[in-house]
């Protein structure tokens, strides 16, 4: 009677959601990654044969994750942290380079992902860390200790060449807004983005322009001004980080990452090149928007999409395949998969802010955070809103790594929710 | 606030996905379709083209195999490139030079290698074709002429180009599509339509199989063959006589409209437009700039029709009613108003009436009708406006709509033409007065002549002449088979055409007789001239001559030119003559005649103006005839086609 209210108490529709997008990634992967007219499902040499037994695997490691008491989780949140970075420091060692990254271990035939765990073991420290009695977040010395917390495993796969993981870890800013970190953090860093974009695509003259007439219009038309030196300080700060993205752009950003941008901001004026770029280095990109844009309102149909079928999209069953769906399935499916994820989200979101306990507020609330970084950034760079950027569509991307690294994610999160009763 | 931020930045971020989407997907979707799909290759399934009869149902052109040898530089194994370039007559060098610039182009995708090898080079080539790895031979279809006559009617096909392409959507790069002749004017009907097979590819270009099972894929239609109104013998008659000479003779059968023959010289042998040397033969005839082999003279050059002309000047006095049939006009070698003379004349009797001044073609007659036809109007624009309608209600002045694409409009003034001429000169007949014997601002072409012949022969309406009979027993269009009447009644013609009938018995043609056929006909002579080094310079008149025959119930009615052969019956008078005996008779009975004709070239003539000499012209100029070699040559071609 007791075991069948704890069962009931798992929150059933974040598992659904979670059920819906995994089963209709593996039909995608599927249609990405089949080759001739037969499918043998148990084809594990095969990506969507490999995919469905880690799908099959991931139901083990939910009922082990479910079954796991939750005090477990916090109790030995720091732990599983530093394992957590150890295996990543690890990679240094004994990683195994795939596509320019090292990101992965080889284990017989299989690889694993560490950075992929990394990202639940550091929303439980930075839940553990945040729920301790002795922080509080508006103190800048603990301040210093959560990013340390969070900087530590991204600027590891950082150096393993991951840049697009290293992203993932910025979700945390929402978390830690919610938190009670001062919103000058978020606002600053919209500053930046919004001066770094201006700079690259205006030069760093017009973007001193622009905030000279900002900053000091809205230093005169106070009523009450601040001494002459403030504006003057941020004004010449604004320059500084001007100049410095320009420099940073030109002098030290790798070659690929800089032609990304160039091709996002269409910075390239000679439109012979700019055609150039989008067939050698935008190929991906420009495939993969002629793919969803060629599935129309409904789609071509499962397995029937031309470009899918002809491999038109490299990587279309990892990091593209949202364009899968595109195609396939047309304007229904895809505006279906972003609803879906919206619904998952919020859900998580709402669940979070029921949490009587600030690990499990906290944790829920990285869990959202993490998941929507990785949804943000991979339809939007398939889409071409953003500059193309490595990481997998949570859930849906082919990877056994990335799905179990989700699913953990996830379930911790559904576990602490279904204790919450028991938090006092 | 910190509770809903990330809500509102999910939401936000999920509608701009939405949007996002619903640009792509739905708002610009509208251009994607199979066609433009590069994940989709089309192979297409050309189907046979049509066949070409002459009237009597002589096959004149049908389809040859092709062969193309392809090749995929990629799969280019390692080979005997000695024996491979000699099997294909190439140079060592040649292949290297293919071999890069397909390379180029793309290793992946299949090239043409040497296109369109003959019969012969396939079959030395075929049996060693297994040695060559990544070479094949693709089979293509040609045209093939059974006859080397008509290249002008029958024209050829060679591939679209881009400007054809972005017209019309059927046709794709490398497809083929009437250039001249039938061959544009009936392409559609036959090409056929050609079929397509969606094949799904990868980005590599690999087949993966059929798109979609092939639901979309269809079949081709079949060409259809074609008849055409050429009577075949008489046009290699027609060319033969014209043999060393340049010029047009276009001839038709009233009753129908249909073109039975239509000659241009000098021409070529269609065979030349085929295939390999196609490209390099077109090449050569092009820029032969003085000849001009791909002119067709019968269709597109426009001539002063000189005193032919003259025929249709009496039809509109007689309509006008300023005339009557035995009113008499005296000619003082000319035609004088006051003590200027307007326009010379030749020896004969005067006064003439009106059948004797057609068969004399005395020019003060025509000077004199015409006068009256322009003069019974108060304002002389006005009477050229009347004067102008008649003359065009035989299909002059514009394009006759027929179904041949190449074509001139030649030209027939009107008053509004002559007020912008003369602004401010009060103009009047005697101004205008060389369009009385087809010499000063009117202009038309062979075809037109003919059709106007075939007009008066009909007593007053012609059909629009065409060159299709039918296509597979289907009814042609009606527009060709829809009588088109003159503004002269019908009981005007017959007087003009008793003078016509007289040029024979009495007059200019008297020599020119055929036993048993009643021909009416109209010799004509008209100036020309060129410009040689910015002078210009008179050359011999051109010979024209116009006829139908026979007189009751005519079978045909035929304009010839002859280019620079001075007086009318001299050349194209003869030539007239024995294209109607054959037509009528199907043999020749004058043998003297036709050997004149075969025996003597006027290309002496045509090259005066080059030979950077001064030259004597019409008078002044000689006989000059083919060598013996050649004359017996023609002579079994006549020969040949009298068989």
């Amino acid at each position: 009677m007791v075991e069948t209210q704890r069962f009931l108490r798992f929150d059933w529709i974040t598992i659904l959601l979670f059920l819906l997008l995994v089963g209709f990634g593996w039909l995608n992967i599927l249609s990405a990654s089949h080759v001739g007219d037969t499918v043998d499902y148990l084809d594990f040499s095969q990506p969507y044969g490999k995919q469905l037994l880690f799908i099959f695997l991931t139901f083990g490691l939910i009922v082990i994750l479910l079954a796991i008491d939750s005090k477990f989780y916090e109790r030995f949140s720091s732990v599983i942290y530093i394992i957590s970075m150890l295996s990543l420091v690890g990679l240094f060692i004994f990683g195994k380079n795939v596509n320019g990254a090292t990101s992965w271990y080889g284990i017989g035939g299989m690889t694993i992902q560490p950075s992929e765990f990394a990202k639940a073991a550091t929303a439980l420290a930075v839940a553990k860390y945040l729920s301790d009695l002795n922080t509080d977040i508006k103190n800048f010395k603990d301040q210093l200790s959560v990013f340390a917390l969070i900087g530590i495993p991204a600027i590891l796969v950082l150096l393993q060449k991951d840049a697009g993981s290293t992203l993932v870890y910025g979700a945390f800013i929402f978390v830690l807004y919610r938190e009670g970190l001062s919103p000058a953090y978020l606002i600053i860093s919209l500053l930046f983005i919004v001066l770094c974009l201006l700079s690259l695509k205006f030069g760093v003259l017009a973007t001193s322009l622009i905030m000279a007439i900002i900053v000091f219009g809205f230093h005169f038309s106070r009523k009450k001004k601040p001494i002459i030196i403030q504006p003057i300080a941020i004004f010449l700060i604004g320059i500084l980080a001007s100049f410095g993205t320009k420099y940073f752009y030109d002098n030290i950003l790798p070659a690929h990452q800089k032609d990304r941008i160039t091709i996002w901001l269409s910075l390239e004026k000679d439109p012979e090149k700019l055609e150039r770029m989008k067939k050698t280095i935008a190929y991906n990109l420009n495939e993969s928007e002629k793919a969803i844009s060629s599935g129309g309102l409904t789609g071509k149909g499962f397995l029937e999409g031309t470009r899918t079928t002809g491999k038109f999209v490299p990587e279309q069953h990892t990091d593209y395949i949202f364009s899968t769906v595109g195609e396939e399935w047309g304007f229904l499916g895809s505006a279906l998969v972003v609803i879906l994820f919206v619904l998952l989200l919020m859900r998580i979101l709402h669940l979070a802010e029921q949490q009587k306990s600030q690990f499990s507020r906290v944790y829920g609330y990285s869990v959202a955070a993490i998941i929507f970084m990785h949804f943000l950034i991979n339809i939007g760079m398939v889409m071409g809103l953003i500059p193309t950027i490595g990481i997998p569509l949570p859930l849906f991307s082919y990877g056994g790594s990335g799905l179990w690294g989700f699913t953990i994610l996830l379930f911790i999160f559904i576990k602490l929710d279904s204790d919450r009763i028991n938090q006092w | 606030m910190r509770q809903v931020l990330l809500f509102i930045i999910i939401i936000l971020t999920g509608i701009t996905f939405i949007g996002r989407l619903f640009y792509l997907q739905v708002i610009s979707y509208g251009n994607q379709n199979l066609y433009d799909d590069n994940a989709i290759r089309k192979v297409y399934d050309y189907p046979k083209r049509g066949f070409v009869y002459d009237r009597n149902g002589k096959l004149l052109v049908d389809n040859q195999p092709s062969y193309d040898v392809m090749f995929i530089p990629r799969e280019v194994k390692p080979l005997d490139t000695l024996e491979f370039c000699n099997l294909l007559k190439i140079t060592k060098e040649d292949f290297k030079k293919i071999f890069n610039k397909a390379y180029n182009y793309s290793p992946r995708l299949p090239s043409v290698f040497i296109p369109q090898l003959t019969k012969e080079d396939y079959a030395a080539l075929q049996e060693k074709m297994w040695k060559y790895e990544g070479f094949y031979i693709q089979k293509r279809s040609l045209r093939h002429y059974q006859t080397s006559i008509g290249a002008n009617v029958l024209g050829d096909i060679g591939e679209v180009n881009n400007a054809i392409i972005e017209k019309n959507p059927y046709y794709r790069m490398g497809d083929l599509i009437g250039k001249q002749g039938v061959e544009i004017s009936y392409e559609e009907e036959l090409r056929g339509v050609k079929g397509i097979k969606f094949i799904q590819k990868d980005r590599f270009n690999r087949d993966l199989g059929p798109y979609k099972d092939g639901i979309y894929d269809t079949l081709p239609k079949q060409g259809k063959d074609i008849t055409i109104t050429i009577d075949s013998k008489l046009q290699e008659y027609g060319e033969l006589l014209m043999k060393h000479k340049r010029g047009g003779i276009v001839a038709i059968e009233p009753s129908s409209g249909e073109i039975l023959a239509m000659v241009t010289a000098p021409n070529y042998n269609p065979n030349l437009l085929v295939g390999r040397e196609r490209s390099k033969n077109f090449t050569k005839l092009y820029r032969d700039t003085i000849a001009k082999p791909l002119y067709d003279r019968g269709l597109l050059a426009q001539y002063p029709p000189g005193s032919p002309f003259k025929v249709l000047n009496a039809l509109v006095a007689l309509q006008e009613n300023v005339v009557n049939t035995q009113e008499k006009f005296s000619c003082r070698m000319g035609y004088y108003l006051g003590s200027r003379r307007l326009t010379g004349c030749h020896s004969h009797a005067s006064p003439l009436n009106m059948n004797d001044g057609i068969a004399q073609s005395c020019n003060a007659y025509f000077a004199n009708v015409y006068r009256r036809v322009i003069d019974k109007y108060d304002d002389a624009s006005e009477g050229m406006d009347v004067w102008s309608n008649h003359i065009k209600s035989f299909g002059l002045g514009d394009y006759l709509g027929y179904d041949l694409v190449n074509g001139s409009p030649g030209k027939i003034p009107d008053g509004a033409f002559y007020d912008k001429w003369y602004p401010d000169f009060n103009w009047g007949s005697p101004t205008t007065i060389s369009n009385a014997i087809g010499q000063g601002e009117v202009i038309a072409t062979p075809i037109q002549l003919a059709n106007m012949v075939a007009a008066i022969a009909n007593r007053g309406y012609f059909y629009t002449p065409h060159i299709i009979k039918h296509i597979e027993g289907q009814p042609i269009d009606e527009k060709y088979t829809t009588p088109k009447h003159t503004t002269i009644d019908k009981k005007n013609f017959e007087p003009v055409i008793e003078g016509m009938f007289d040029v024979f018995n009495k007059g200019t043609a008297e020599s020119l007789q055929v036993p048993d056929i009643e021909i009416c006909g109209k010799t004509g002579t008209a100036e020309n001239f060129t410009k040689i080094d910015g002078v210009t310079t008179q050359l011999t008149d051109h010979s024209i001559f116009v006829a139908f025959a026979p007189k009751d119930n005519p079978k045909i009615a035929i304009a010839v030119f002859v280019e620079n052969g001075y007086w009318g019956s001299r050349f194209a008078g003869r030539i007239a003559s024995l294209m109607i005996e054959q037509h009528i008779k199907g043999t020749i009975t004058r043998k003297d005649l036709e050997d004149w004709i075969l025996w003597h070239s006027l290309e002496h003539e045509y090259e005066k103006p080059y030979l950077g000499e001064p030259f004597g012209i019409n008078a002044n100029s000689t006989y000059q005839l083919v060598d013996a070699k050649e004359h017996e040559r023609l002579k079994d071609l006549a020969k040949d086609i009298h068989n």
